[in-house]
Order: structure tokens, then C-alpha cells, then sequence
């Protein structure tokens, strides 16, 4: 720890942080732009000028660029210095000499970086009485707003979407006056993580489309913090809601988790929280028709269903703990479905056991940054956990600090370091089916079956540790390639191997256990990543339940009176024939759900619930981490959580030991004593009784407005807002906020005179840090178990000459169910293909092809693509055939020339 | 003594001055243009809408009466809805100070008393008046660098001709 004198003030700071970094820690207001805690420093506009002085004797000083400048233990530093603040003042209006005079029409207005930081200079006269430069604007997708008339050249989009996120299709042109950021031509942004920038540009040239279209300024929005449930990643958001409907998603800043980024499906997957379609009342089928009916008069008819029979329940892996806890609860732990049909069930539960029986770290994507030597084995973490792979990519930056280290440049340097690291060898090991975005950065891509791959993984954990199983036969290749990734790995100090569910295989789980445990018996310190497939696949995993092949066993038996599904859409589990068997055998069916699924329409009893945005809830991340989403928007009856639905339905069929739960807390409370595992689920935020200097949280700015117009068309008279049980939120800006509240209850970022997403740096106990309030959630999960070797190595995959082993392809956007359902999402879905590796004889590139999968006769046209294995098919799952979610075998029948 | 006969004696003395009250209704005084009275939502030159819904008239208000909704067609921004409840208006002005454009004004009308308060709520459609109000030329998309039908990238005022990227021309 170093000290710097600040304006006469003495401050703590790091020796290996800039003076820009030391200042925002010790809450001085310098304004910056170029700089980003995440993108390092470039020294690019010249904002953060101060005054340095070499001694006290020093009166006269130099002006130096704080984020350039590296702390040293009792520098003397001044921002109020005259010359310092001329010199900053003089470039804010240089800066803004092309700014157009658009604030009122910008959506970044009243959260803007370069509002704040002309406000902080003090430049508020336009002296520049010449012609301002203007440029054409790009049509950049469905995602991204483009108007390049208010950029002040800080580099700081390209910086963040080539050099962070690797994206490669947006650029800087031309130059001085001219410079322009965009596209080489008009088009979506392909990268999977464009979004951001809308948050990274310091000024409105990027802005958020979709809700733009919906637009409300920051100050008008009321916020939550909220968990992104389109993957299992678990990415910290915060949720913006006016007038009864979602606006928009924002990052919210988790320490371990997603740091500064969402990914694009996180951020404008929020869509299906306003479809039109949404189930808004009860339904009761009369008639063979649905008829919409009260809350009472649907508890009447489910007390009737319940008395028909036993209740079984059917789970959600993409629905909170609490409601999975609440379908638990009605049926019984005997008769509750995790909602997962086999072989996924078994492989969901494996999960959670092999990390806590492999001796390795279950690490945060933020330890993963820092792996000096990755494994990625079959999973394409890339789609099924975009914010992973984004963490696996900051390896690379990570690889290139030796040798900065040894150049002394500092690691903040962002350019130097980047240049110093080109030559670095790059960590990533990459063994997937299919090409994947990370290939071109990474050391070593082999293709190979999914079975093959896993037998690979056997070799190089024997190669690794002698006492680890090995795989036989493996051929000559395999087994040079196995031999030079174990020594690649064993010369790691912090290894890490990455892999998932998405081929639905244990052999490849079990053999990056395997892999793990030889390389901590090796000696090093590695960290395993077992990637499941839904925002609360872990938790499911956790409470544990009955197969859905079980409850169609009970079906056919005529064990179950009346099948209660809550959120989970069965059509995507089961093919058509195995859920017609599974209805058909059932008397009644209840849906409890938010979105209207094609299972929702087969219903005798719909009953509607919240989405993510109007509930509470506990989501378990792919690490095991609790987290905990807080209701933006009151629910607005008949609409209620799935687990006041259900405690409703208990009490209604006078279940023994009904719940009388009024509030998420003692569900919360009962399910940490019924569900051991889930215990720790308790401390993942401070409950609804939390206060912070005796007041509850405000959920909305102070400077909310138009509190006595907005509801005045309907009545002029006030009426008190509704108050939810489960937050500690109030519902209006009344209340306390304080930029050390804790991380789980941040609402929005705002400090006085910094009002966009910057503010955040006054939220942290130091910048990139924690945040000063504690960090959200609690981990559930870590190694306690003693480790064996896994020994089921499965026999090397033979292609067969007329069949395709079809892998299933997930796509980034349209493979996920509720995100598919936002239509800027939609319009970035592609159709289906089915890729070849190899063609058949007469089959051409384009042709369609009919084949049946998951009871389904679908036809897709053909892409060949020579890269896969053969033998290998892909196809998207839940797309062509609704059902294919796990790889089968299939078989070409003909084919139609188009 | 001395003070009662003195009031009586001024009080007297106004018996001579001209009356300042009025007769009102029949009777209406003249108003100066910049009275602070009913609010109106005011058009450009061009007969556009002014109000671009930037919401500053909203978050200057001291008493939250002003709602509205931000909406979009060719770039140009317009209020979806607009709405100002007049029985929490206390006719401040801040709106009109705070709006850029020059769409808000305040005028000297002030007979808006009626029996029903739900009366006084007005939607953009009772406040859009036809034209400019007290500022005839004010375009704000004149000055503005966003591009709307009639008006192309660089055709603002003090505004260059937009960049032609593909110049090799230093």
C-alpha cells in the first residue's frame, strides 16, 4: 500500500494502479473517458489531466495524464490546480466541438459519461462558432442504435468489442476529424456480446435499440437487482421497469460473476415479459374450450382435480427455487419431477456430485480470467454460456503479463501489454465436435465425436497421473495429442478444464473429472467448470426429483389424478408420441406458467404466473452460486409467483401440513430446513426485513417524475402503492440508498454528479474489486467428497456408412426458450440447417433433406461442412423438431432438390 | 388618538383615487404575454410538434404533475402521450424554463376552474395548440444533428456536409 497526497488530502492506493484508478478509489471527481476499469488505460483523450510535483519543494509541477501515470508512494498530486483545470476545461470543449445539439432526442441523455464530465469541467458555453463535422449513421441490427454525429473518438467501442470481446466486424475508419466507428458495410454486429457497448461508449452514439423503442430516461425507471436466467451463468442484472412493463436490462456489476458484461441474449432477452399472447388470467377448460375464470373459481376446481387422485408435480430448470420448492411441497418429495427426461436428468444431478467429489477449485468466471492453461472438452461454451466464453477469451490477456511484467510495463497499460502479448503462447485448448469462436485463438482445436473426445480426455488425465484410467486403442494421433495437452496442462500452475451438457454425455463430464483430479494429484492447482444448460439447472440439481420417464411410468400405472407442470414446456422434453402417452393416461392437467407454451393450450387448468420482472426468487448458477432476483413490477392479480399458486392450490386441496407462507422469506426459510443442500440458498441476499439506516431501499430514483400525472387519466386521487412482503424495496423513491448497500440490493448506479454507469466505481471497495456492500449470492457448492477415478470409458465412435450421429447445435440466440420468445432476439434467429461433415453420394450443398427426429418428420436443407468429424451431423436442438435436445442417431431418407 | 385619526384620514383621502379592482367577469384585465397560466404544447414553423418528449418538463416539475410517454417515427421524437394534471399544476414555470425546444409554454389564460378534478387532467390533445406561441422561429430539429424526413445529415444549421469515408483525400 502506497501513499499519495491528493490535492493536500493523504490517500491510500495500490503501486499497481494508475493515479486515475487511485483518484475515483478515493472519491476525488476527475472526469476520464478513455479509460475503462475492465479495457485498461490508453491515454487516448487527454481528460484526466493533474498536476504532479517531484517533491514538496516542487511549486511549479507538470501536467501529467492520470491514467498514464503509475502511483508511487507519496507522489503529490493536485486536481484543483489552475493550470491542471484550464488544461482539462480546454479539452472538454475541443471534445465537444462536433457534439451535436441532440440531449433532448439521445438516449443516453440524463445517463450520459460525457454530460457528467462536461458538467464536472465546468464547460457549459459554446464558443466554437464554425461548421460542425457530420457523418452518415450504419443500420447496426436489432440491437444497436448508431449515431455517429456524437462520438468524441475516446476508442473506446473498438477496445472493448476487437480486443475484449474479439469481435472483428466493427472498426475504426478514417482519421482526425473524420473518425469514424462502424461497420464496413451496414449489418447486425455479430458479436455475441454487442449490447455492451451501449454501456461502454461514454456518449449516446451507441444506444440500446429495443428500448429505445420503449424509452424512458434513467431517472423515470424503476429499478431491481435482478438474475439473468437465459443460461446458467447467472449474470447479475439489474432490471429498469415503468408504468407496469419491463424497459430494459442493465449489467449489474458482480465482483465473480459477469464483472462489467452481459451478453446480448441476457441483455435484450427480456421480451417475453410483455408478449401480447401471456397468460394474463386463469383458464378452465369447459367444454373443450379455455374460458377465462377468477382465482377463486380455478382453487374450486383445482380442490375438485386433487380429489381424483394423487398430485404429481413437474418441475422448471428454468424456474426459481422457491416455485420448485412450492410443486415440492403440493405433491411431496416423492412425487415432484426435476422436469427433465432422461438421460439429461441423470446427467444434471451428476454434475453437482462430481464437483463435490473431484479434488479441484469450482471457480468463478472471474477465476477462470486468470487460468494459465485452459481445456475446454466437447461443451461450446461460446453459445451455451456466452459469459464464459468470454472469460476463457481474457485468458489470453492474462498470458501476455509475464511478459509485461518483465518489460515493467504495468498490467493497466493496455495497448503495451496487448503488443508485449502477441507473442504469448495462447492458454486455450479447445477439443469440440464443431468449430467454436474460440477457435481461432486457441493453441491447440481438435475435432472429434463426442465419445472420442471423452476417451481423449481419459488419455490425457492418464497421461497426467499414471493411476488415472487410460483410455485403449486410441489411435497414433490421439495419442500424440493426448500426450502433448498433459504436458501442456501439467505445466500449469492453475490449470483449468471446462466442459458441459451439451452433448448429453457423462463420459465427457467424468473424464474432465478425471483430468481435474490427476492434475491436482500432480501437483498444480486446478479449477473444473461443468457447464449445465438452464438459468436454475444447478438447483434443480440440488432439490432433486423424479426423472420424467418416472412420472410416465406412475402415468400408465394410473398413479397420478391430476399432473401439475409448473414453467416447464414439456413439448421441448418429450416427443410428441411419449407426451400424448403421458396426457392421455392423465385425468387432469394444471399449467402454472408466464409465457403460453404450446403445453399451456392442452391444459384443464392454466393458471398464469409472474415472469422474472413481477417475482422474487433464488437461481443456482452453473458454479453453484446462489442468487437471488427481486420483483421490478408489482404483479398485478390474478397474476402471482408459481408459489403462491401453489401454497393457493394446497390449501385449496386441503393437503396435510399445507404452507402458509405470506412472504418469499419463509418459503426461503422452509426450504433451507427441508433441502439441506439448499440451505446456504438463505444467505443469498438480505431478506425483506433488511433496512438500511432504519428505512427500506428506494427501488426508484429520487428525481422520479410525474407521480401525480401518471395514473391521473384512470383517477386524480393518490392511492398508496402496493407494498411487496418479499423485498426490502419500497415501492416508491422513498428510502434509503447508499453507495455501500449491499451488492445483492443495487437497484441503479448513481452518485451525485455522476449519473451514468460510471457511478459504479463509487460502489466498489476499490475499482474491478468487490463491492463495498458485499458481494451477491453464496456458493453452495465446493469439493468435500472423496474422489475415485472414473473407469466407464466408452468404445471409439464408428461412423456407420448410411446413418449420422446428430449432435445438437446450439445457437446464441434462438435456442434458448424464453429469449427466443423477445423479438429483437427472434429477428437475430437464423433458420435450421443440418450441418454434414460429410455429404452423402448425391446430395449437394443446399439440398433438403427429410429425416425423422424426436417422433417428427422434419426436412432441412443441408450444409456441408468439412471441418466435422465424419459421421457427424448438427443440428439445432428445440428448432427443427421441438424434442431434439440430446444427440441420436439419425438416418437421411432421400432427398428434394429445392 | 393621534394613529385612529390618521387612518381615518387616509382611508378618506382614497376615496379620490382611481379603483385598482376590477368587476371581473365582466370586467377582464389585461394579462402580460409572459403570465404564467394554462400550459400548451406548441408546433414549430413547419406545423410539427415541438415536443420531442425529452422528459426535462417532467423531472423539473416541484409537483410531479407531468407525464408523458417518449415515441419515435423517422428520427423525430414525439410524446406518445402527454399529460399534465392541472390540479397539481402550480403553474411554476419550471417546465417552460427547463424544455429545450421551446414546445412547453405557459400562458395568460388562468379560467380553468371546473367541478370535477378528473376535469383537469389534460391529454396532449387538449394542450397541442396550432402554433409557434411566443417563439415563431424556433425549429429545434433545425439545430439538431439527428436526421429527420426533410432534413438530411449535415443540413442543419452551422452543420458540414457529412464525411465521405471513402476519400483518400487527407
Amino acid at each position: 500500500m502506497a501513499t499519495i497526497l491528493i490535492d493536500g488530502r493523504a490517500c491510500p492506493a495500490r503501486t499497481d494502479e494508475n493515479l486515475l484508478q487511485a483518484c475515483l478509489e478515493a472519491g476525488a471527481d476527475l472526469p476520464y473517458f478513455c479509460w475503462h476499469p475492465e479495457l485498461g488505460s490508453v491515454g487516448a483523450c487527454r481528460q484526466c489531466a493533474v498536476k504532479q510535483f517531484s517533491g514538496p519543494d516542487d511549486k511549479t509541477g507538470r501536467i501529467v495524464m492520470a491514467c498514464m501515470t503509475p502511483v508511487t508512494d507519496g507522489a503529490i498530486l493536485s486536481i484543483d490546480d489552475p493550470l491542471a483545470r484550464e488544461f482539462r476545461a480546454g479539452v472538454v470543449e475541443w471534445l465537444m466541438i462536433n457534439h451535436p445539439h441532440d440531449c433532448p432526442v439521445c438516449p443516453e441523455g440524463g445517463e450520459c459519461h460525457l454530460q457528467d464530465m462536461t458538467v464536472m469541467t465546468g464547460h457549459a458555453r459554446r464558443r466554437y462558432r464554425f461548421a460542425k463535422r457530420t457523418h452518415r449513421n450504419q443500420d447496426l441490427g436489432p440491437f444497436i442504435n448508431h449515431e455517429m454525429n456524437r462520438c468524441i473518438g475516446c476508442y473506446r467501442c473498438v477496445r472493448f468489442y476487437r480486443d475484449y470481446a474479439g469481435g472483428e466486424d466493427l472498426a475504426a475508419f478514417g482519421a482526425h476529424d473524420d473518425l469514424y466507428f462502424g461497420r464496413y458495410e451496414d449489418g447486425a454486429l455479430e458479436n455475441a456480446f454487442s449490447g455492451n457497448l451501449a454501456e461502454i461508449c461514454p456518449t449516446g452514439v451507441f444506444t440500446d435499440k429495443p428500448f429505445s423503442a420503449v424509452y424512458s430516461r434513467k431517472w423515470d425507471m424503476r429499478g431491481a437487482p435482478s438474475v439473468c436466467a437465459h443460461c446458467a451463468v447467472g449474470c447479475n442484472t439489474i432490471v429498469n421497469a415503468r408504468q407496469g412493463s419491463v424497459r430494459r436490462v442493465l449489467n449489474r456489476y458482480h465482483d465473480a460473476v459477469n464483472r462489467y458484461v452481459l451478453c446480448d441474449r441476457g441483455r435484450f432477452g427480456h421480451g417475453f415479459t410483455t408478449m401480447s399472447t401471456r397468460p394474463r388470467a386463469p383458464t378452465m377448460r369447459q367444454d373443450g374450450l379455455p374460458v377465462p375464470v377468477s382465482i377463486a373459481t380455478a382453487l374450486d376446481r383445482f380442490a375438485a382435480m386433487a380429489a381424483d387422485g394423487p398430485v404429481v408435480g413437474i418441475g422448471s430448470t428454468r424456474a426459481s427455487l422457491e416455485a420448485n420448492f412450492a410443486l415440492r411441497a403440493l405433491a411431496g418429495p416423492a412425487r415432484f419431477s426435476t422436469g427433465l427426461a432422461q438421460p439429461e436428468h441423470d446427467l444434471t444431478l451428476l454434475v453437482p456430485a462430481l464437483l463435490r467429489a473431484t479434488p479441484a477449485r469450482n471457480p468463478s468466471l472471474h477465476d477462470m480470467e486468470a487460468a494459465d492453461a485452459v481445456l475446454v472438452l466437447g461443451e461450446d461454451v461460446c453459445v451455451t454460456a456466452p459469459r464464459l466464453g468470454l472469460a476463457l477469451r481474457q485468458t489470453l490477456r492474462r498470458a501476455a503479463y509475464p511478459a509485461a511484467d518483465a518489460a515493467k510495463v504495468p498490467r493497466w497499460m493496455d495497448a503495451a501489454v496487448r503488443m508485449l502479448g502477441t507473442d504469448a503462447p495462447s492458454p486455450l485448448l479447445v477439443l469440440t465436435p464443431a468449430p467454436t469462436d474460440l477457435d481461432p485463438i486457441a493453441a491447440t482445436t481438435h475435432r472429434a465425436a463426442p465419445d472420442d473426445l471423452a476417451r481423449l480426455g481419459f488419455a490425457i488425465a492418464h497421461r497426467i497421473d499414471g493411476t488415472a484410467p487410460d483410455a485403449p486403442d486410441l489411435s497414433e494421433p490421439e495419442t500424440r495429442l493426448a500426450g502433448s495437452i498433459a504436458a501442456t496442462l501439467r505445466a500449469a500452475r492453475r490449470p483449468l478444464v471446462v466442459t458441459g451438457l451439451h452433448h448429453a454425455s457423462a463420459a465427457l463430464l467424468h473424464a474432465a473429472a478425471n483430468i481435474a483430479a490427476a492434475l491436482h494429484a500432480a501437483g498444480t492447482d486446478p479449477a473444473l467448470s461443468l457447464v449445465v444448460p438452464d438459468g436454475n439447472s444447478m438447483g434443480m440439481a440440488l432439490m432433486g426429483g423424479l426423472p420424467l420417464d418416472a412420472v410416465r411410468a406412475m402415468a400408465r400405472e394410473g398413479e397420478i389424478g391430476t399432473l401439475v407442470v409448473m414453467e416447464n414446456d414439456l413439448t421441448r422434453r418429450l416427443d410428441a408420441a411419449a407426451l400424448d402417452d403421458l396426457l392421455s393416461a392423465v385425468p387432469h392437467l394444471v399449467v402454472i406458467d408466464h409465457i403460453a407454451t404450446p403445453l399451456a393450450h392442452r391444459a384443464d387448468l392454466l393458471l398464469p404466473a409472474t415472469a422474472f420482472a413481477e417475482s422474487g426468487g433464488t437461481l443456482v448458477n452453473t458454479e453453484g452460486r446462489a442468487q437471488r432476483f427481486l420483483p421490478a413490477l408489482a404483479a398485478e392479480l390474478p397474476l402471482q409467483e408459481s408459489w403462491r399458486w401453489l401454497q393457493q392450490c394446497a390449501q385449496a386441496a386441503g393437503t396435510a401440513n399445507a404452507p402458509d407462507w405470506t412472504d418469499l422469506d419463509q418459503v426461503i426459510a422452509a426450504m433451507a430446513r427441508e433441502v439441506p443442500a439448499l440451505a446456504g440458498a438463505a444467505d443469498a441476499a438480505p431478506n425483506a426485513d433488511y433496512r438500511l439506516d432504519g428505512r427500506r431501499l428506494r427501488s426508484e430514483p429520487s428525481r422520479i417524475s410525474g407521480r401525480t400525472a401518471v395514473r391521473a387519466n384512470i383517477s386524480v386521487h393518490d392511492r398508496p402503492l402496493p407494498q411487496s412482503p418479499d423485498t426490502p424495496f419500497s415501492p416508491s423513491m422513498e428510502g434509503a440508498y447508499a453507495t455501500a448497500m449491499p451488492g445483492a440490493l443495487i437497484p441503479f448506479y448513481q452518485v451525485p454528479g455522476w449519473n451514468s454507469v460510471q457511478s459504479l466505481n463509487r460502489f466498489q471497495q476499490e475499482i474491478g474489486g468487490p463491492m463495498r456492500g458485499g458481494d451477491a449470492g453464496t456458493r453452495l457448492l465446493d469439493h468435500d467428497r472423496p474422489h475415485d477415478w472414473h473407469r466407464d470409458i466408452p468404445a471409439p465412435f464408428t461412423p456407420a456408412p448410411d446413418a449420422f450421429l446428430l449432435l445438437p447445435a446450439p445457437r446464441l440466440f434462438g435456442t434458448e426458450e424464453l429469449s427466443t420468445l423477445s423479438p429483437p432476439i427472434a429477428a437475430r434467429a437464423t433458420p435450421a440447417t443440418l450441418r454434414l461433415g460429410t455429404l452423402p453420394p448425391g446430395l449437394q450443398d443446399g439440398d433438403t433433406v427429410r429425416f425423422t427426429l424426436a417422433g417428427e418428420r422434419i426436412a432441412l436443407p443441408i450444409r456441408h461442412d468439412p471441418t466435422l468429424p465424419p459421421g457427424i451431423a448438427l443440428c439445432p436442438p428445440h428448432m427443427a423438431a421441438r424434442a431434439f435436445a440430446t444427440p441420436v442417431r439419425i438416418r437421411l431418407h432421400g432427398n428434394d432438390t429445392p | 388618538m393621534f394613529g385612529t385619526l390618521r387612518t381615518l384620514w387616509l382611508t378618506f383621502l382614497h376615496m379620490g383615487h382611481r379603483r385598482e379592482t376590477v368587476g371581473y367577469p365582466e370586467h377582464k384585465p389585461p394579462l402580460p404575454p409572459r403570465y404564467r397560466g394554462r400550459i400548451i404544447l406548441s408546433r414549430d414553423p413547419d406545423g410539427m410538434e415541438r415536443c420531442v418528449a425529452c422528459n426535462l418538463c417532467a423531472v423539473a416539475c416541484p409537483v410531479d404533475c407531468i407525464s408523458l410517454q417518449k415515441a419515435e417515427q423517422d428520427g423525430r421524437w414525439y410524446p406518445e402521450y402527454f399529460r399534465i394534471n392541472f390540479s397539481r399544476c402550480i403553474f411554476c414555470g419550471l417546465c417552460e424554463e427547463a424544455c429545450p425546444t421551446y414546445a412547453i409554454q405557459l400562458t395568460p389564460d388562468f379560467e380553468m376552474s371546473e367541478y370535477l378534478r378528473s376535469n383537469l387532467v389534460y391529454e396532449k390533445e387538449d394542450l397541442l395548440i396550432s402554433g409557434p406561441g411566443k417563439y415563431p422561429d424556433y425549429s429545434f430539429f433545425n439545430v439538431a444533428g439527428v436526421k429527420i424526413p426533410g432534413k438530411d445529415k449535415g443540413e442543419a444549421e452551422r452543420e458540414a456536409p457529412p464525411v465521405d469515408l471513402h476519400t483518400l483525400l487527407p
